[in-house]
């Protein structure tokens, strides 16, 4: 590591010891990392999007390459901001609801055919003797019993009870996998990090 | 307090504490922990394997710093392996704060292998907006994307003169810890019918074996363990394998706490009986 390698990931390791020091209780070291985690946050966001959205589609092709036509979504875009003036409020509906229309129109369509319709069609499979067929079998049977389980205009007594009950086991075994899908992911950001300080430690004192 | 309220009531300063020697044990004495790969990570593997060298595939680096634990090793592993094949990434990203990261990992994975900017590979930048910038991939990468992320126009780009939308790749992976990798599946496979791989944080990943199962993404390496496995398969030393003994040690320590609450909660119901 060079010496502005080291200054940098110096002060990177200040800041996961400061961010680290929230665990035991809120202070001023964690007060700092986290306000400047926010600041620079949206000074970078800011300027990320002047420089890749303001630049390139609006100031370049309408004030360079003459394409007029882009000024129409730019006024769109200033009517957003009328929210702020009482008296102009209302043009900023306009845009808004000529973006929700086309977002609606075009996301609808594709929302029903990759959640629905593939998810049923993935579901419902030809029964065959196998060990794909018994999963297929087992998929449409808890399927079904969770469906059982959100079904709130029928007591959940009897058979329908049982069945509802095999729904919530269905529910709390996805749960399950969630819970323990979410701890690795938790802790693997804790081990990067304790990773990084290692690494860093050695490259400062040796090994 | 009875002995299985004290289990019940565990301040939390001494799980952060224990678990964190749990995590600093594997620093200090080293061993192995096998990985076993999943068929769901080994098809994204045999994807780009297959490929042939010239062909051009897009590597979405749609995550920002706060998932670069879990998502930069893939990127590493995956923009290696392309790279070792002589197939040409064209990658962007579709988070606000991914510019950099991206940048990042791409020039040096590209430095190892002596490649080029603009010949063996294109990086694009950030747009927001991930549908509308998806939908208009697909459309040409011109409209999103007029120039690269170093600000040199698309066309004037060697490798990018005959791409022109999604029909010019071979297939998308987007590694994912947000909303974009439901958009690059309701768009990107639902619209285009691109083959789509993901990858993404633990957290996200049972949300996304659904998806798998029906076909509209053909692999998912998902979180730490699934960038590990990928680095086995691609033998590319990186930190997913470093992180797995890490990762195994905090394991067996939040389970012997599961357990002892378990044991707690038990015993109290009972003596409440």
């Amino acid at each position: 590591m060079t010496t502005v390698e080291l200054l940098w990931n110096g002060l990177a390791a200040f800041l996961t010891l400061c961010i680290f020091s929230f665990l035991y209780k809120d202070n001023p070291f964690y007060k700092f990392a986290e306000q400047l985690v926010a600041g620079v946050a949206l000074g970078y966001w800011t300027m990320l999007l002047y420089h890749t959205t303001f630049t390139d589609k609006v100031l370049i092709p309408i004030f360079q390459q003459g394409k007029l036509h882009y000024i129409l979504p730019t006024i769109m875009g200033i009517m957003m901001w009328t929210r702020f003036s009482k008296k102009l409020a209302y043009l900023s509906r306009i845009a808004i609801a000529f973006y929700i229309g086309v977002g609606t129109g075009v996301a609808l369509p594709l929302y029903m055919y990759n959640y629905v319709f593939r998810q049923l069609q993935a579901t419902v499979v030809p029964l065959q003797f196998s060990w794909l067929g018994l999963n297929s079998l087992l998929m449409v049977t808890f399927v079904t019993c969770t469906l059982f389980y959100f079904f709130f205009s029928k007591e959940h007594k009897g058979t329908f009870g049982g069945l509802s009950k095999v729904g919530i086991y269905t529910l709390m075994a996805g749960f399950g996998a969630s819970f323990g899908l979410t701890v690795m992911g938790r802790v693997a950001l804790l081990v990067q990090r304790i990773i990084f300080l290692r690494e860093y430690f050695i490259a400062l004192f040796g090994s | 307090m009875k002995w299985h309220e004290k289990m019940l009531n565990i301040d939390r300063r001494w799980i952060y504490l224990i678990l964190g020697v749990a995590v600093i044990v594997p620093a200090v004495v080293s061993f192995h922990v096998p990985v076993n790969v999943t068929p769901e990570v080994r098809r994204v593997y045999d994807f780009i394997e297959d490929l042939k060298p010239g062909d051009i595939f897009y590597v979405g680096i749609d995550y920002d710093p706060a998932s670069l634990a879990e998502l930069h090793p893939m990127a590493y592993a995956i923009l290696d392996q392309c790279f070792r094949k002589d197939i040409k990434p064209v990658v962007a990203t579709l988070s606000q704060f991914g510019a950099g990261m991206a940048e990042q990992v791409l020039s040096e994975v590209a430095a190892e292998y002596g490649k080029e900017s603009g010949i063996d590979y294109c990086y694009l930048g950030y747009k927001p907006y991930p549908a509308i910038t998806i939908m208009l991939m697909g459309v040409d990468f011109r409209v999103p994307f007029p120039q690269d992320y170093y600000g040199t126009p698309i066309d004037s780009i060697p490798m990018m003169r005959y791409v022109h939308n999604f029909d010019d790749l071979k297939g998308v992976i987007s590694l994912s810890a947000g909303t974009s990798s439901e958009f690059w599946i309701i768009y990107g496979y639902g619209r285009y019918f691109m083959p789509l791989a993901l990858g993404v944080t633990g957290v996200m990943a049972a949300d996304y074996y659904p998806y798998l199962q029906s076909g509209q993404i053909f692999g998912l390496i998902s979180g730490i363990k699934g960038a590990a496995e990928y680095e086995a398969l691609t033998e590319y030393k990186g930190e997913g394998l470093k992180s797995i003994p890490y990762q195994t040690a905090s394991h067996v320590v939040i389970l012997a706490f599961i357990i002892v609450s378990n044991i707690g909660y038990f015993a109290s119901r009972r003596s409440k009986k």
